[in-house]
């Protein structure tokens, strides 16, 4: 009989909220309870990821005859500001990588001691979000390779990039936390598909946070921030499609 | 149905299927879907974003879900009782025999009316065994911190855009068995048959009598 009663309460509820949500599921994702349950499907992904898996796993990477034969470009494909506009100009001959932040040495690099430095060469699948994937090759040094250098405080959490473009007048921006940033394969690349970055997809460096969705992957990368908290950067979710649209800022998924 | 309608508004996004490891604009695709309309797909409008939330929060209760009723299942055996397939059930007399009585719609057995029939078996096993852990595995071969760490998926199903296009497939086939599952309930009377998947009880139909 008591198996009857729980197998009644528990169909007899998951049929009362599935009718509830049917019955509007735009709305009652306004409701700002629900859709604090909602938004936070986002940590519980990553927290079943990380508590599942090896953080430190390599993502899959292909031989050169795997690649996509044409990677075609998303989101910005260019710029177009005028101070960008002179960067290309000029080749990005004065063009200058900031790092700052929680760190001891604050880094100002010109691509030149970028691309002298050690690099990492990957042929990595890229996915967007929106569902396609292309594979191509990238090149550039560590990104912890750059963090190392700086010294990071111990009281940094978070990775902040901030782009040359912009959307909407606010620049993009992008966030990951330490685990990926000093994951191997996270490359400041410079190179892809063994020519020089195009500005389509990113000149001249993009992040490669491979494991994560395309829009993690930031283009024109020109100021990297250690920091505690993303709370008092853009509008505080660490990114600009986390800011403005609510995607997962964890996108491992 | 949340898990249906998100995946749509994110199908949407990108409506086209691929085989193999990458496919984007300017590969070939081996199916273009039709957009699917905004009444069917959740949200209501197109919200990316949004879409992904619903999809990914309400995988996790699938999947724990689905865990939960296999070892619940084991535990009252009702999959032992009642989703067991008997050899002599496959044989062709007997498919032949049951395909009869549900085009007459006579769908239980007057000797065990509250047995389930061989057709409604074989497609809860395919559901329960085939379906729904293929929407699951595939979903997580979409995931590019899944592959890195468990790059066996991508092995499984042939990379990461054969995954998408068998996550489609699968949820194809579910569809198929609820709007099939949803007729033979009213067909078979869909008072006395909701109400015994809701609370057990079951009275045999007259006719049936």
């Amino acid at each position: 009989m008591s198996s009857l009663i729980t197998r009644r309460a528990l169909v007899t509820g998951g049929a009362v909220t599935a009718g509830l949500l049917l019955s509007g599921c735009d709305r009652v994702a306004q409701n700002p309870g629900f859709r604090k349950i909602l938004l936070s499907g986002d940590a519980m992904n990553q927290g079943l990821q990380r508590a599942l898996t090896n953080r430190g796993a390599l993502a899959p990477e292909f031989r050169p005859d795997q690649m996509s034969p044409r990677f075609r470009t998303n989101g910005t494909a260019n710029p177009n500001t005028p101070s960008y506009n002179a960067m290309v100009a000029e080749n990005f001959a004065h063009w200058r990588l900031q790092v700052g932040g929680l760190v001891v040495r604050p880094l100002d690099l010109s691509l030149a001691q970028l691309r002298s430095m050690p690099a990492r060469s990957q042929i990595t699948r890229h996915d967007c979000v929106e569902g396609w994937s292309a594979i191509g090759k990238w090149q550039g040094p560590m990104l912890g390779t750059l963090l190392k250098l700086a010294g990071i405080r111990d009281a940094a959490r978070y990775i902040v990039f901030t782009c040359a473009d912009l959307y909407g007048g606010q620049p993009y921006y992008e966030s990951i936390d330490l685990i990926d940033a000093f994951h191997p394969q996270t490359i400041l690349a410079w190179a892809m598909n063994d020519t020089l970055l195009d500005v389509g997809h990113g000149a001249p460096i993009r992040l490669r946070v491979e494991r994560q969705l395309g829009y993690k992957h930031a283009k024109y990368v020109m100021r990297i921030d250690a920091v505690a908290s993303l709370a008092g950067i853009g509008l505080g979710k660490g990114g600009y499609w986390e800011d403005r649209v609510d995607y997962d800022w964890y996108a491992g998924i | 149905m949340i898990l249906i309608g998100s995946g749509l508004t994110i199908l949407n996004a990108h409506p086209h299927l691929y085989w193999g490891a990458y496919g984007a604009n300017f590969d070939h695709a081996w199916l273009h879907t039709p957009r699917a309309p905004s009444w069917l797909t959740i949200p209501a409008g197109y919200n990316l974003a949004i879409a992904r939330r619903w999809h990914l929060l309400f995988a996790l209760v699938l999947a724990f879900g689905l865990l939960l009723f296999m070892v619940s299942s084991l535990i009252n055996k009702h999959f032992q009782k009642d989703l067991r397939i008997r050899l002599a059930e496959l044989s062709p007399a007997h498919l032949w025999f049951d395909l009869k009585e549900h085009l007459a719609f006579r769908f239980h057995d007057p000797n065990h009316p509250g047995a389930f029939n061989i057709f409604q078996k074989l497609s809860y096993a395919l559901t329960i065994f085939v379906l729904i852990p293929l929407m699951i595995l595939t979903g997580l071969t979409l995931s590019p911190g899944m592959n890195a760490a468990w790059p066996w998926l991508l092995d499984l199903f042939g990379g990461r855009q054969s995954a998408r296009s068998i996550h489609f497939i699968a949820a194809s086939g579910l569809v198929l068995f609820i709007i099939v599952h949803l007729v033979l309930v009213i067909l078979a009377g869909a008072w006395n048959e909701v109400r015994s998947m809701i609370t057990g009880r079951w009275t045999v139909p007259e006719d049936d009598q």
